[in-house]
């Protein structure tokens, strides 16, 4: 019994933490705080998680998983399948595109990177609901939830960092 | 030279080729959703069933992640408890001598009630079970307004059933798992809900518009209705019992007539499922599990009657108790 024996062991799980982290975040973003109007104006913490990892370990982070952590939140919350799974996809997909302008930079770029993608996430979100629920949903509550989800992005990020230090280790590709 | 060309070319088509299988998958994911979105939207069964058995695999994981929000609430409900407890107790020595007053009339009105009904050889009203289950999941952020509640099936929870906490309606069951069910809050877009204004005895239906603020629709535009009444379930159509509280009205402008439910809906921690045995409109759940005939009360927990909701004087507006709770 040395390292060795443990090193696809090791590989495997570091693999999987990013994948982990955004499920935990799905998870928690469901609990029943008791606070008036929260469950309104959730954070949309599971979006923060897959921007960290698109810009960070976009190896560890394929869009079939962000797909699938998609559907699972929609089988949760009682939305149409699909629905988040497609929210997901394009910010996968845009961040994927701009990830070269977002990653090394100091925090700050990168937090106004997450300004610019959350308000476009969750726009459509809105749309794509209204649209399905065939009326227009009350406006005000989403766009707490936006503010609220840029302000704690750098608590989710921070932890995901700690994260990313302790378990996963930074990309092999540039 | 010429292996080396080949070579080369080969890498150069290497790349475009992966670049296109990526923007396929990518394309191909997309197309997947919105397919899935509208046969979501045509409310297959399959794609339900997906759904449940989703849920009911991650109930027990919520379940757990949800005990230490709930010790922390209580936590704080003790340190305040702690730091009123001198005003509380005053306040609750009041209400004592006030409920001791009522207990009184109740009892006379019990007997007087007991000997009218056995004049009329009146038919006694089916005492409803109830199922109390804890709120483990408080899902679908601002587009879709719901609960996850820790029983299902195999506590002979079942879809259409009304769902209430400390003393007024949060809504129906509206998919049940095994061990897990979702209950649709009377706040969200698909809830309707027929009810009756007590002090008017309007009949009206609370539309769920996914604000805190469901309206009242269907009610007559001559109506006297005024904030501060007391809305009732009616009972009409059969999907809930009548007499459950909903909620008083906030606001009553020409235009549009708002309520608020009695029940904060965010701060829901336990909910009663009650089975009153009626699902009248309501279609018959594609999947019930084979009933264990006749259901056995050890099972789905003691059978309480009456409810903890004032279960009253819906049908007759005019009954002494409201008069006398609306005068106060």
């Amino acid at each position: 019994m040395n390292a060795a024996t443990f090193a696809p062991v090791l590989e495997i799980s570091r693999r999987v933490v990013p994948g982990l982290t955004i499920l935990l975040l799905i998870l928690l973003a469901q609990l029943p705080l008791p606070l008036p109007f929260f469950p309104d104006i959730t954070p949309a913490l599971p979006l923060m998680a897959i921007y960290y990892w698109v810009v960070f370990r976009p190896d560890l982070m394929p869009r079939i998983l962000v797909f699938a952590l998609g559907l699972f939140q929609d089988a949760l919350i009682g939305a149409p399948f699909g629905l988040t799974a497609l929210i997901y996809l394009l910010a996968h997909g845009f961040v994927l595109n701009q990830r070269r302008f977002l990653a090394g930079k100091p925090f700050w770029v990168f937090w106004a990177g997450f300004a610019i993608v959350t308000p476009v996430a969750m726009f459509l979100n809105w749309l794509l609901a209204s649209i399905l629920r065939g009326a227009i949903l009350p406006t005000d509550v989403v766009l707490m939830s936006m503010l609220l989800t840029v302000i704690m992005f750098p608590a989710i990020a921070w932890a995901l960092l700690h994260c990313q230090r302790w378990l996963v280790g930074s990309a092999e590709t540039p | 030279m010429a292996k080396r060309n080949a070579s080369i070319s080969v890498a150069g088509l290497a790349v475009p080729f992966r670049i296109w299988g990526q923007r396929f998958a990518f394309l191909g994911l997309l197309a997947l959703a919105f397919a899935l979105m509208l046969l979501s939207k045509a409310e297959t069964g399959a794609l339900e069933r997906a759904r449940t058995a989703i849920v009911d695999a991650t109930a027990p994981v919520l379940d757990v992640m949800s005990r230490p929000v709930e010790a922390g609430q209580a936590a704080a409900q003790s340190v305040e408890s702690y730091f009123v407890v001198r005003a509380e107790n005053i306040r609750l020595r009041e209400e004592n001598e006030r409920l001791l007053r009522w207990m009184l009339m109740a009892q006379q009105l019990e007997v007087e009630n007991a000997t009218l009904r056995a004049q009329l050889d009146f038919v006694p009203e089916i005492a409803p079970r109830a199922i109390t289950a804890r709120v483990v999941a408080d899902t679908g952020g601002a587009f879709f307004h719901s609960l996850l509640i820790n029983a299902g099936a195999r506590h002979f929870v079942q879809r259409g059933q009304a769902v209430v906490s400390h003393g007024g309606l949060v809504g129906r069951v509206a998919e049940v798992g095994d061990r897990s069910a979702r209950v649709l809050l009377l706040t969200d877009l698909n809830s309707r809900i027929p009810a009756i204004v007590e002090s008017t005895g309007d009949r009206v239906i609370v539309t769920g518009n996914n604000t805190p603020w469901p309206t009242l629709t269907y009610l007559a535009s001559n109506s006297p209705v005024s904030a501060g009444d007391r809305v009732l379930t009616s009972g009409h159509g059969g999907v809930f019992p009548p007499g459950l509280v909903i909620g008083v009205v906030a606001e009553a402008s020409e235009t549009r007539v708002t309520i608020q439910p009695a029940v904060p809906l965010s701060q829901v921690s336990e909910a009663r499922v009650l089975d009153y045995g009626v699902n009248g409109i309501l279609p018959p759940p594609e999947q019930v599990p084979a009933r264990i005939a006749p259901r056995p009360a050890d099972l789905a927990g003691p059978p309480v009657s009456p409810p903890d909701v004032p279960a009253a004087s819906a049908a007759s507006p005019a009954s002494p108790a409201a008069a006398a709770e609306t005068a106060r």
